[in-house]
């Protein structure tokens, strides 16, 4: 029993960490209809962020999350700016290329910069606790209420503001929303920069966790995360957290019951068999499609 | 006779073209067989440009020609590589032993790959765009973690022992072939279909265009390309392991269409060229070439989105019939 | 069509260039094909950075002298971004379009196993440094050693049993468990020739848990192992994943010592590791504390140059420059054949990471390994295993 309580919360820690990247994709997917594959390279940068940050002084915690968080942010604005701005009008699958070009040569001028890991410092203290026969850590429970934080924050910021309106009408209908006063361009360059951000503050607490960073993190997880958006419902905000969070359940519990070896093997067919039943997604619904 | 069947000299006067390209290349290729000309890394190279050709060929069909976005393709090459090495090392005992044994095993990679591709294809009629990226995503990290748990082909650790039998003859024909078959595919009923499929799938259905039986078709051949490329691959490099055919391959594969140009087959070749050359020029850069190269992707991107060759296509690549059409008299 | 034809063009033009370039006093060229980019671009740094230091020093000295006549060396290093198809790519580049006279790396086994077939059959020598995988050496159909591809470090099955005698009679264990990347070509070797070697000495393998490269969360696979109760845990894993699992296992309450093998070897695991690894053992090439004077020099001289202690890969990348240049200087002619014939003969070698020499016939060096311990922050040799 204590060990599957165990996994469980290894399965949450995990997974609230990949539903803050899941939320990234899913918002600028919700605004533009595009895969933004540059996503995975800034959870990348925000871990490096840190790295930059703490080289010389040590900022308290929540300094360096929203200086992560802004430095991510702008990467997102300027991404958005120089590379998906120009291809608004040509056919998707271009931008997506230009995306993946994107986080090519983000992920790629870094690991030129810095080939060898680097060592997170250990900005937040890490104590274990032992209830019940289980172990949890500070740094987990930190990553944990951190990561709800955000998501509640930002489902308040879609619910409740001018922004958030502004940002489900242009998901509901582009092309009549600028006659309604909505600035357009500003509202798309917000999204980008608040899933930056969260894309950022993911980087920083995936490197808190995991304490050793390289380039080439954010790739692989990025893609993962970009399935749990999918599986979740693309576009849809409380479908990327919950896809986030299946998949971090998938991926642990087949490695709890049975052989590590087959986890990749079973965490994606197991979602490729969810995509066959549901083809939009658990939260997701089939796009009305005119003729 | 209708008009258009009338001789038109001037756009048939450049028909001897391809073939007597072709023609050439197998004349070279021969002799060098025999009388060794060309530096061995050329030749290794001009193997890997062919290669290279094929899949990105094949991709185009899906991603170009039909509009969809698949990531898959190095799962196809994958299981193309494995099957044709389990036939020539498992099955044939080292391959060239055998009297038509390569083409064999390279067959036997093809169809093991369309069979998938089929399966592929199935699943693609529920879902669309970026939902069906996610499937062929999720099925290229099944096969990969598939080949990693199979003991019988050395899981992780590779396949060794694969008879170096991909020569530059063999890969000409390969390359030929694959351009034949979607160059007649993709000018008849079906490649109409396909490419209607990708303007608008719903009033191409509206109008009776058989689109499940284009889907299904477009896949097969896509992915029996694919496997046909692994094959070759398998049999040039004479060890294969899992690690080769994961997202980074589908992800150069995804370069060298975008970069050539969608829907069109001269792209397609334009698009591995440039792609296997500056993969080879930007050598003495070091790490920095993985920068180098995204970057010219983005800029050209920036400034033609469809790539060099858009959906143009060069004119010896069209059948008779369809520059008689197109040039006026 | 002028857009297309400009850049195919410029293209073509960057290829033919690319070859060009010859250097105008006596220069022998030698190869270099490293993991510069890709999954593991700090193996390849370090190799690249071992290999030009010692280049570095022979140049400055005047050159090398081979037969009367004192040669610079130039030192080529091409990345094969740790994929098998672009090692096999740069090898073939490197031996018919450079004409090196010899060939170093690749690292990663992955790597070095498709190179060295080429290597093989344009005849031209390939010293793999740091592969560990009985295969790169090996005719695969023949089953016999190859003739031009010789290794510079010991083979994980001198490894695998140097560690698994080690746990049993010195350390008196007889519950293992192990954790690996099933992915990786190395860890995978090591992890199972680990546990052949460990259950026929009478040990037992509680527990063998995998995870696939690049991820970052064990915790799963530790449960799992804690709940087999072992008494250490065999890590077989590249530094960068060590740390991680070393930290989680030890968040699980996992207390057991780990073993480690020649991967484990760059200093920076100290740095990334901290006191997570402390008590540790793990099996490597060689000891700073062995004492040669090369070796002190050596290890000052990087330091000095690239501003951080060197590691196995440097250390080797530096022997095997070392050892080519070595067969070169007694080969007197500038010819593979001979260089080849010469490496083979060399009766003893003495490098930074100990003392070498090739049996006619094998082209794995006879050398022995050390067991060494993570102790009070840094490595502290505990017992020498010779073969």
């Amino acid at each position: 029993m204590e060990y599957f309580a165990q996994q469980f919360i290894n399965a949450v820690q995990l997974g609230s960490i990949y539903a803050l990247i899941a939320l990234g994709y899913a918002m600028v997917y919700g605004v533009l209809s595009m895969i933004n594959f540059a996503h995975g390279d800034v959870f990348m940068l925000g871990a490096f962020a840190c790295l930059l940050l703490t080289r010389w002084v040590t900022p308290p915690f929540p300094v360096v999350l929203v200086a992560a968080m802004g430095a991510t942010a702008i990467v997102g604005i300027l991404i958005e700016r120089l590379a998906y701005r120009p291809l608004r009008g040509a056919p998707k699958a271009s931008a997506i290329i230009t995306a993946l070009s994107c986080g090519l040569v983000i992920q790629n001028t870094t690991l030129s910069l810095s080939p060898y890991p680097q060592p997170m410092p250990a900005i937040l203290a890490n104590t274990t606790h032992q209830v019940a026969g289980v172990s949890i850590s500070s740094i987990q429970i930190e990553i944990i209420v951190i990561s709800i934080g955000l998501m509640v924050g930002l489902d308040l910021l879609i619910r409740r503001t001018f922004f958030g309106i502004s940002m489900r009408a242009i998901s509901f209908d582009h092309t009549s929303v600028p006659l309604m006063g909505v600035p357009v361009n500003r509202i798309i360059s917000l999204t980008f920069a608040i899933g930056a951000a969260l894309g950022g503050a993911a980087g920083l607490l995936y490197g808190l966790a995991y304490p050793v960073v390289g380039a080439t993190m954010g790739m692989l997880v990025g893609w993962k995360a970009f399935v749990a958006a999918v599986v979740g419902g693309i576009g849809n905000i409380r479908g990327a957290v919950l896809g986030g969070f299946i998949l971090g359940l998938v991926e642990i519990m087949s490695v709890a019951v049975l052989p590590s070896t087959y986890r990749d093997l079973i965490a994606y067919s197991l979602l490729l068999v969810i995509l066959i039943f549901k083809p939009y997604g658990l939260l997701g619904s089939a796009p009305n499609q005119k003729v | 006779m209708a008009s258009y069947q009338k001789f038109n000299g001037f756009a048939a006067a450049g028909r001897w073209f391809l073939p007597a390209l072709l023609a050439l290349g197998f004349g070279f290729a021969f002799l060098n067989q025999g009388h060794p000309m060309l530096n061995p890394y050329a030749e290794f190279i001009l193997v890997a440009l062919g290669i290279n050709i094929i899949l990105c060929m094949s991709l185009n069909l899906v991603n170009g020609y039909m509009g969809e976005f698949s990531v898959g393709h190095a799962g196809f090459m994958g299981i193309g590589a494995y099957a044709s090495a389990v036939v020539s090392v498992k099955l044939l005992g080292g391959g060239a032993a055998v009297v038509g044994g390569f083409p064999m095993a390279v067959l036997a990679g093809g169809m093991a790959a369309a069979v998938t591709g089929l399966l592929l294809a199935l699943l693609s009629f529920k879902t669309r765009g970026d939902y069906l990226a996610i499937i062929t995503f999720a099925f290229l990290m099944i096969v990969k973690s598939g080949f990693e748990n199979m003991g019988y082909v050395g899981g992780p650790r590779g396949l060794l022992g694969i008879a170096k039998l991909t020569t530059l003859p063999w890969t000409l024909f390969w390359v030929a072939a694959t351009l034949w078959a979607h160059r007649n595919l993709l000018y008849s009923k079906f490649g109409r279909a396909v490419i209607a499929i990708r303007e608008d799938e719903l009033a191409a259905n509206s109008m009776g265009v058989r689109t499940r039986e284009a889907k299904i078709i477009a896949f097969v051949v896509s992915s029996f390309f694919g496997g046909i490329a692994g094959a070759l691959f398998a049999h040039q490099l004479q060890f294969i392991n899992p690690s080769s055919f994961d997202i980074v391959k589908s992800t150069e594969i995804l370069v060298m269409v975008y970069l050539g140009g969608v829907g069109s087959l001269g792209g397609s070749i334009i698009g591995a060229v440039i792609f296997t050359f500056l993969s080879q020029a930007l050598a003495p850069l070091g790490s920095w070439r993985m920068v180098a190269m995204p970057m010219i992707l983005l800029v050209l991107m920036l400034f033609r989105p469809r790539g060099i060759m858009g959906l143009k296509e060069l004119r010896c690549f069209l059948p008779l019939r369809e520059v008689l059409i197109r040039v006026k008299p | 069509m002028k857009f297309p034809t400009l850049i195919f063009s410029l293209a073509c033009i960057a290829a033919g260039l690319s070859g060009c370039g010859r250097p105008s006093e006596p220069t022998i060229r030698l190869g270099l094909n490293v993991e510069l980019s890709g999954e593991m671009p700090s193996v390849g740094a370090s190799s690249k950075n071992g290999a030009q230091l010692y280049v570095d020093k022979i140049n400055e000295a005047g050159g090398l002298e081979v037969g009367g006549v004192k040669y610079k060396i130039e030192l080529a290093s091409r990345d094969n971004g740790a994929k098998a198809d672009q090692a096999a790519a740069i090898a073939q580049r490197l031996i018919s379009q450079e004409n090196v006279l010899m060939m170093i790396g690749p690292n990663s086994s992955a790597c070095a196993i498709p190179a060295a077939e080429i290597a093989e059959s344009l005849q031209c020598v390939m010293i793999a440094p740091w592969s560990t995988n009985p295969k790169t050496t090996q005719n695969v159909t023949t089953g016999k050693p190859k003739e031009y591809v010789f290794r510079g470090c010991f083979t994980d099955v001198f490894q695998a049993e140097a560690l698994a005698k080690f746990a049993r009679n010195d350390l008196k264990i007889s519950r293992a468990a192990i954790l690996y990347d099933v992915a990786s070509e190395a860890p995978n070797g090591q992890a199972n020739l680990f546990k052949t070697t460990f259950e026929r000495f009478g040990g037992k393998v509680t527990a063998l848990e995998t995870y696939t490269t690049g991820d970052r969360d064990f915790s799963a696979q530790l449960t799992k192992i804690r709940a087999s109760e072992p008494e250490v845990l065999f890590l077989p894993a590249y530094y960068n994943d060590v740390p991680l699992v070393a930290q989680q296992a030890r968040r699980q309450g996992i207390t057991i010592p780990f073993l480690g093998s020649d991967a484990w070897s760059s200093p920076e695991i100290i740095k990334l590791g901290g006191q997570d690894l402390a008590g540790s053992y793990f099996c490597n090439h060689y000891s700073t504390e062995i004492g040669l004077p090369e070796a002190k020099a050596f290890v000052e001289a990087y330091t000095a140059k690239f501003g951080q202690a060197p590691n196995d890969l440097a250390a080797l990348a530096y022997d095997s420059l070392g050892l080519a240049c070595e067969s070169i200087r007694s080969a007197r002619k500038l010819d593979r054949k001979a260089v080849r014939d010469a490496l083979s003969k060399i009766p003893k070698y003495e490098g930074v990471t100990g003392l070498f020499h090739f049996d006619e016939g094998n082209p794995d060096p006879v050398k022995s390994a050390c067991i060494l311990q993570i102790k009070d922050g840094k490595f502290s040799w505990v017992a020498n295993v010779n073969p």
